[in-house]
C-alpha cells in the first residue's frame, strides 16, 4: 500500500531524526522559527547583559524617580530612580539560570521514575501513582511556600524544590509514553533474551520515550519560569536589590497607572520568553511527531 | 497524457462519449468505472513529483468483478481510492481521469462526491473493526447509512436494516442491530461493513483487502458471500488484495500492478494459469501450495521506490529474463490475441521455464527421534486472573484454561508447525516456552532431561541463550531507535561478551548468513524493507547460537515474494546449524513447506499431531479438514469446501470435545460429555476424535455434508 509513502510527503522529520533535521523542521514552521528566535534572543541577552547594560542596576537617583522614557533612559526609571532598561536586561538572569538547571533535573528524575513504573507496573505502580495523583491535587503554590518557609530561599533551595515539584507531572507523561513502548515486541524480545530491567530501560525504553520527554521538558521549562517569577513576585524568590522580572513587576504594580513603563517592560520580557518557549515546544512536538494531530483527511 | 481541459471540464454526455472505445457507443455498454491514463504522485523532498501510479488504465463494467493485485507499495489501494475521487493527503493527480458512470470524480464538487460515495460507489475497508464507530450500536450505524444513501422512507429503515443483515447472512439480525461493534467477531464486523456498503444499493463496490487479517475459515465464508452478492445484485466490484488465492475466488478479471504500473491484465484463468509477464509468474511461484510439499521460489529484490524506475521496464532489476532492451526502453502495455495485455517486451517467452524457478525440497535433518529438544508435558496456561473475592477465598477462577494439557515432543533438528485460527493458543504456547508467560500446570523439559524454569527472570543464561524467539512483525520486534549493529550487538554482548573487532566481525558474519551485507550495519529499521527487517530479526535470534528457535507467524506480515525468501532462509539455517524450530502459523500452506510434523490446535487443545504428509493427506480430524477445505489457493475454478460455519466461540467448552459446537460430523451426546480419545498410528499420526479413524476423511475427499454445514452444492 502507499500508506508508507505518504508520511515522507506530509513533512515532519522522521522518528529518530538527527538533531539538525529536527531543527530544520522546526525552523520551517512559522511558529517554530518565531519561538526559537525569541528563546535564543533571551539566552544571548541573559549571558551578555552585564556588558550590555548602560547603567549600574543599583544606582539610585532621587531626581529621576518614575521619570518616563527619554533619550538617556530608554525604558524610563523606577520608583527609586533606577534605569528600567538595565534592570529588565539583567532581570531574567536568575530566573533563566535556576530554571535551566532545574528543568533537566526534573525531567531526568521524573522521566526515570515514570519509565520504571511503566515497565514494572503492578502494586508499586498502583501505590506510587496514587501518591502522584494526591500530590498533583494540591495547589502548587501552597506546597512550594511550605517548603520555602521551612528551608529558606536562595538558589540552593529553589533549584531542588522546583526540580522536585516539576518532576512529578513528568512521571505521568513518562509512564504513559513508556506504556506504549512496553507493549511492543522488542521489549518482549529483550526480556526473553534475559536482559535486566535497567538495561531494558536504558536501551529499549528511554530512546523511544526521549522525544516525549524533550517536549515535556520544554513545556515544564515555561511553567517553571512562571513559578519562579511568581515566587519572586510574592517575595520568596530573588531578594532585592538583585534585578528580577517577578520582583520588578511586584514593585511597580502600585505605580502602574502613573508609570506603566516600570512594569510593562519586565512583563513584556517575561511573556516574550514564555511565548517563545511554548511556540518552540509546540514546533518541537510536531517536528518529532509527538504531537500527531494533523490536518483531518478529506 | 490527457489534455488538461478534459481534466477540468465538467462531465457531460458529450465529453464522456469521446472516451468510448471501439466496442460501440451508448451508455449501457460503457464501463461503470473508467480510469484513463491516470498518474498520481507526491512531492518528494527534493521538490520533484514522484509518481505512485503511472499511466494506469482500468475499466470495470457493470456486474464485473476485477481483482487488483500487487505487493505493498505497488499502488493498488491508491488506485482503488482514486476510483472514488479520493487521494491520501500529499498525493496529487499529475494527469489522467477517473470516471464513475458520467461523473469525472476529480472534477466533482464536494457535495456531489459525498452523495456518490457510500451510496452508488461504496467502500469496504480492510479493517472494519476500525471503520465502525465504537460508541454507536450497529442499528444506529446502519440507520445512518440508510438515511444518507437510500430513498426509503424513515419508517422502512428498520425493516431494510434487518433485510441487509440477512443478506450478508448474519444470524439473528435483530439482535445484531442492538449490539456494539466490539461485541461482534472480526468476521461479523466485516459482514456489517458489507451490509452498510450495500445500504445505498451501490453500482460499484471497492474492496480494500476485505479479508486480510481474518481467519481462513472466516475469510472463505466472506469471499463466498461477496461472490454471491456480485452474481445476485450485479454490483461491479474492484477487489484489491495481495492474495491471489482470494482474487481467484471472487474475480472474473485480474489486473496486476507493479511499481504503480499495470503490468498484466487478463481473465483470472489467463493470469493464474498462463501469466504472460515474468513478475506475475514469479509472484505465483512464490506462493506456497497445499498440494506441493516443496519450498516456494522467492522473487529476489524489491520494487523500485516511487520515481526510482529508470527509462526501461520497472521490473528489470528483478527479472530473470531481462535483456539490454529492457533497460533502455519502457515496454508498452500490449494487448495479445487471447485478450490479455502484458507490459513486457518478451511476453511470448514467459511460458518457458525461468532460470532458478524450481522449487526445492525442505531439509529434513531429524536423525534420532528419541533425542528430544523440547518436551511439553501436560502444559496448561491461563490468562484468567483471580478476582478480589477469589483471592480472599483462596480460590482459582473457574474458567477453562486458554491452553489445556498440551503434550508435545519435539525431536532435535525437527520443525514442528503449530497451526490454528486466532485464539487457538499457538502463540501462547511459544510465549510459555520462552518463559514470558507462566503456565498454570505441566512442565517444559529442555533437551534430554533439563527442566526449564518457567519464569524468564529466573532462567539460567545458558537456557535463555539456547532458546530464541522470532516475532511476527519486525516493525514491532526491532527497536526503531537502534541501528542494525546495535540490534545484533545485544545478544552478542549479553551471551558472549563480545566487543570491538570480534563483535564487528561476528555481526558481519551474521548479516551475511541472512544474505545482507556489512553495509546494513548502520541502518535503522525505518531504512529497510519488511523482508530485510525480518532477516535482521532472524540474524539477532541466530546470534545467540540457539538450539531451538521459536517462530511466531514470522512471515505473515510480509509480502508473498518476501515470505518465500524468509522460508528459504530458515530452511538454509536449519541445514547449516541443525536448528529445531517451533513454527507457528495460521497459514497451512506455509506450515507444510517447512515442517516435519504438524500440530493442529483448536482453542488451546491439540486436535491432531502427525508427520506433515499424513496430516495433509490421510484421514484428518474434522477441524483439520475444515481448515484445509477453507484454504484459498491461486487456482481458478477450485471452490473451497466450507464445512463448518465461522461462528467464533469465546470460551472453550468445559467438557467434551473442544470442537463440538462447530464440528460438521458431530455424532451425538458423547461429543459434549466425554473428552475424545487419541487415536494413534505407528507412524506417529494421532487424531483426537470420537469418530473411528477409518471413518474420517482426508483432504480432497468429499463426502455428503451433514446438517450443520454451509457447503456449496
Amino acid at each position: 500500500m502507499s500508506a508508507s509513502l505518504v508520511p515522507a510527503a506530509s513533512g515532519r522529520a522522521s522518528a529518530g531524526a538527527p538533531t539538525l533535521l529536527v531543527l530544520r523542521d522546526m525552523l520551517a514552521r512559522p511558529s517554530g522559527a518565531t519561538g526559537l528566535v525569541l528563546v535564543l534572543l533571551h539566552l544571548v541577552v541573559a549571558i551578555a547583559s552585564p556588558w550590555l547594560v548602560p547603567y549600574d542596576f543599583k544606582a539610585i537617583s532621587a531626581s529621576l524617580i518614575l521619570s518616563p522614557p527619554d533619550a538617556a533612559h530608554w525604558f524610563g526609571t523606577d520608583q527609586l530612580g533606577r534605569d528600567v532598561l538595565t534592570r529588565t536586561l539583567l532581570g531574567g538572569r536568575e530566573a533563566i539560570l535556576v530554571t535551566l538547571v532545574a528543568t533537566p533535573l526534573a525531567v531526568a528524575w521524573g522521566g526515570f521514575v515514570g519509565v520504571y513504573l511503566g515497565l514494572v507496573g503492578g502494586r508499586l505502580d498502583d501505590v506510587l501513582m496514587r501518591v502522584v495523583d494526591a500530590f498533583l491535587a494540591l495547589p502548587w503554590i501552597l506546597k512550594m511556600l511550605l517548603l520555602i518557609v521551612t528551608f529558606g530561599t536562595g538558589i540552593g533551595v529553589l533549584i531542588p524544590t522546583l526540580a522536585l515539584f516539576y518532576g512529578i507531572p513528568v512521571i505521568r507523561i513518562a509512564r504513559a509514553a513508556a506504556h506504549n513502548v512496553v507493549a511492543r515486541d522488542f521489549v518482549l524480545a529483550a526480556r526473553a533474551r534475559g536482559h535486566g530491567r535497567l538495561s531494558i530501560i536504558g536501551r529499549e525504553l528511554l530512546p523511544n520515550v526521549f522525544d516525549a520527554l524533550m517536549v515535556e521538558g520544554a513545556m515544564r521549562w515555561s511553567w517553571m519560569l512562571l513559578a519562579f517569577s511568581s515566587l519572586s513576585f510574592l517575595g520568596f524568590g530573588v531578594s532585592p536589590p538583585t534585578p528580577d522580572w517577578g520582583l520588578m513587576i511586584a514593585d511597580s504594580r502600585t505605580y502602574l497607572p502613573i508609570a506603566p513603563w516600570a512594569g510593562l517592560y519586565p512583563i513584556a520580557a517575561l511573556s516574550s520568553l514564555i511565548i517563545g518557549i511554548n511556540l518552540s515546544a509546540d514546533a518541537l512536538a510536531k517536528a518529532l511527531g509527538v504531537d500527531r494531530a494533523q490536518k483531518a483527511p478529506i | 497524457m490527457q489534455a488538461p481541459d478534459l481534466l477540468a471540464s465538467l462531465p457531460s454526455e458529450g465529453s464522456s462519449s469521446s472516451f468510448t472505445p471501439a466496442e460501440g457507443a451508448g451508455r449501457d455498454t460503457q464501463p461503470l468505472l473508467r480510469i484513463q491514463n491516470l498518474t498520481v504522485g507526491f512531492a518528494g523532498r527534493a521538490g520533484a513529483m514522484l509518481p505512485v501510479l503511472r499511466n494506469v488504465d482500468l475499466a470495470v463494467g457493470r456486474g464485473e468483478s476485477v481483482g487488483l493485485v500487487g505487493e505493498s507499495g505497488s499502488g493498488k489501494s491508491t488506485l482503488a481510492f482514486a476510483a472514488m475521487g479520493y487521494l491520501k493527503t500529499g498525493l496529487q493527480v499529475m494527469g489522467g481521469t477517473a470516471h464513475f458512470r458520467e461523473h469525472d470524480m476529480f472534477a466533482l464538487a464536494r457535495p456531489a462526491l459525498e452523495r456518490l460515495r457510500g451510496g452508488k460507489i461504496a467502500l469496504i475497508p480492510q479493517n472494519s473493526g476500525q471503520s465502525l464507530t465504537p460508541t454507536i450500536r450497529i442499528g444506529g450505524q446502519l440507520g445512518e447509512a440508510l438515511r444518507l444513501h437510500s430513498r426509503l422512507p424513515a419508517a422502512e429503515h428498520a425493516r431494510r436494516a434487518v433485510a441487509l443483515l440477512t443478506q450478508v447472512r448474519l444470524p439473528e439480525p435483530e439482535t445484531i442491530l442492538r449490539r456494539y461493534p466490539h461485541e461482534l467477531s472480526g468476521g461479523q464486523q466485516q459482514r456489517v461493513a458489507i451490509a452498510m456498503a450495500l445500504a445505498g444499493e451501490p453500482d460499484a463496490l471497492l474492496l480494500d483487502e476485505p479479508t486480510t487479517g481474518l481467519d481462513v475459515t472466516t475469510q472463505a465464508h466472506i469471499l463466498e458471500l461477496l461472490r454471491e452478492l456480485n452474481r445476485q445484485t450485479g454490483t461491479a466490484m474492484l477487489y484489491v488484495s495481495h492474495d491471489l488465492g482470494a482474487i481467484a475466488r471472487v474475480c472474473d478479471r485480474v489486473v496486476v500492478l507493479y511499481a504503480g504500473e499495470v503490468v498484466l491484465q487478463g481473465s483470472t484463468r489467463q493470469v493464474l494459469l498462463k501469466p504472460v509477464h515474468p513478475y506475475a509468474k514469479g509472484l505465483l511461484a512464490s506462493i506456497p501450495k497445499l498440494s506441493d510439499p516443496r519450498l516456494p521460489v522467492a522473487l529476489a529484490g524489491r520494487p523500485p521506490a516511487p520515481g526510482g524506475a529508470g527509462a526501461g521496464c520497472s521490473f528489470v532489476e528483478r527479472c530473470a529474463m531481462a535483456e539490454a532492451r529492457c533497460r533502455s526502453e519502457r515496454p508498452p502495455l500490449l494487448t495479445l490475441l487471447g485478450g490479455e495485455s502484458s507490459r513486457c517486451h518478451f511476453h511470448e517467452k514467459t511460458s518457458q521455464r525461468l532460470p532458478g524457478s524450481i522449487r526445492t525440497e525442505p531439509v529434513r535433518i531429524v536423525a534420532d527421534r528419541s533425542k528430544p529438544a523440547l518436551v511439553l508435558a501436560d502444559l496448561s496456561i491461563s490468562y484468567a486472573k483471580a478476582s478480589l473475592l477469589d483471592q480472599l477465598l483462596g480460590r482459582r477462577p473457574d474458567v477453562p484454561h486458554t491452553v489445556d494439557r498440551i503434550d508435545l515432543r519435539v525431536a532435535k533438528g525437527e520443525t514442528i508447525g503449530l497451526v490454528g485460527e486466532s485464539g487457538s493458543g499457538k502463540s501462547t504456547i511459544l510465549k510459555a516456552v520462552a518463559g514470558l508467560l507462566a503456565p498454570v500446570g505441566g512442565s517444559i523439559q529442555f533437551g534430554q532431561s533439563e527442566a526449564l524454569v518457567q519464569d524468564v527472570d529466573h532462567r539460567s543464561p545458558e537456557h535463555l541463550r539456547r532458546i530464541q524467539l522470532v516475532f511476527q512483525n519486525p516493525d514491532d520486534s526491532l527497536n526503531p531507535r537502534h541501528t542494525v549493529a546495535e540490534i545484533l550487538a545485544q545478544p552478542l554482548k549479553l551471551y558472549f561478551g563480545l566487543s570491538g573487532e570480534p563483535l564487528h566481525a561476528r555481526s558481519v558474519a551474521l548479516l551475511e548468513q541472512v544474505r545482507l551485507g556489512a553495509h546494513y550495519l548502520d541502518r535503522l529499521p525505518s531504512q529497510m524493507s519488511g523482508g530485510e527487517k525480518q532477516r535482521v530479526a532472524i540474524a539477532r535470534a541466530f546470534a545467540a547460537e540457539p538450539d531451538v528457535v521459536l517462530c511466531d507467524e514470522v512471515t505473515s506480515a510480509l509480502d508473498v515474494s518476501v515470505q518465500a525468501a524468509v522460508l528459504e532462509l530458515l530452511n538454509d539455517l536449519k541445514r547449516d546449524r541443525g536448528t529445531t524450530y517451533l513454527f507457528v502459523s495460521h497459514d497451512l500452506a506455509v506450515v507444510r513447506a517447512l515442517s516435519d510434523r504438524v500440530a493442529v490446535l483448536y482453542q488451546g487443545r491439540l486436535c491432531e499431531v502427525g508427520p506433515v504428509a499424513e496430516v495433509y493427506a490421510s484421514p484428518s480430524h474434522p477441524y483439520t479438514e475444515v481448515l484445509l477445505g477453507a484454504v484459498l489457493e491461486p487456482v481458478p475454478d477450485r471452490a473451497p469446501v466450507l464445512l463448518a460455519d465461522d461462528v467464533v466461540e469465546l470460551a472453550p467448552p468445559a467438557r467434551g470435545c473442544p470442537f463440538q459446537r462447530r464440528c460438521p460430523y458431530r455424532i451425538g451426546a458423547i461429543c459434549e460429555t466425554e473428552a475424545p480419545p487419541w487415536q494413534q498410528t505407528p507412524s506417529g499420526h494421532a487424531i483426537r476424535c470420537h469418530i473411528p479413524r477409518h471413518e474420517l476423511l482426508g483432504h480432497g475427499e468429499r463426502r455428503d455434508p451433514t446438517t450443520r454445514n454451509h457447503a456449496r452444492p
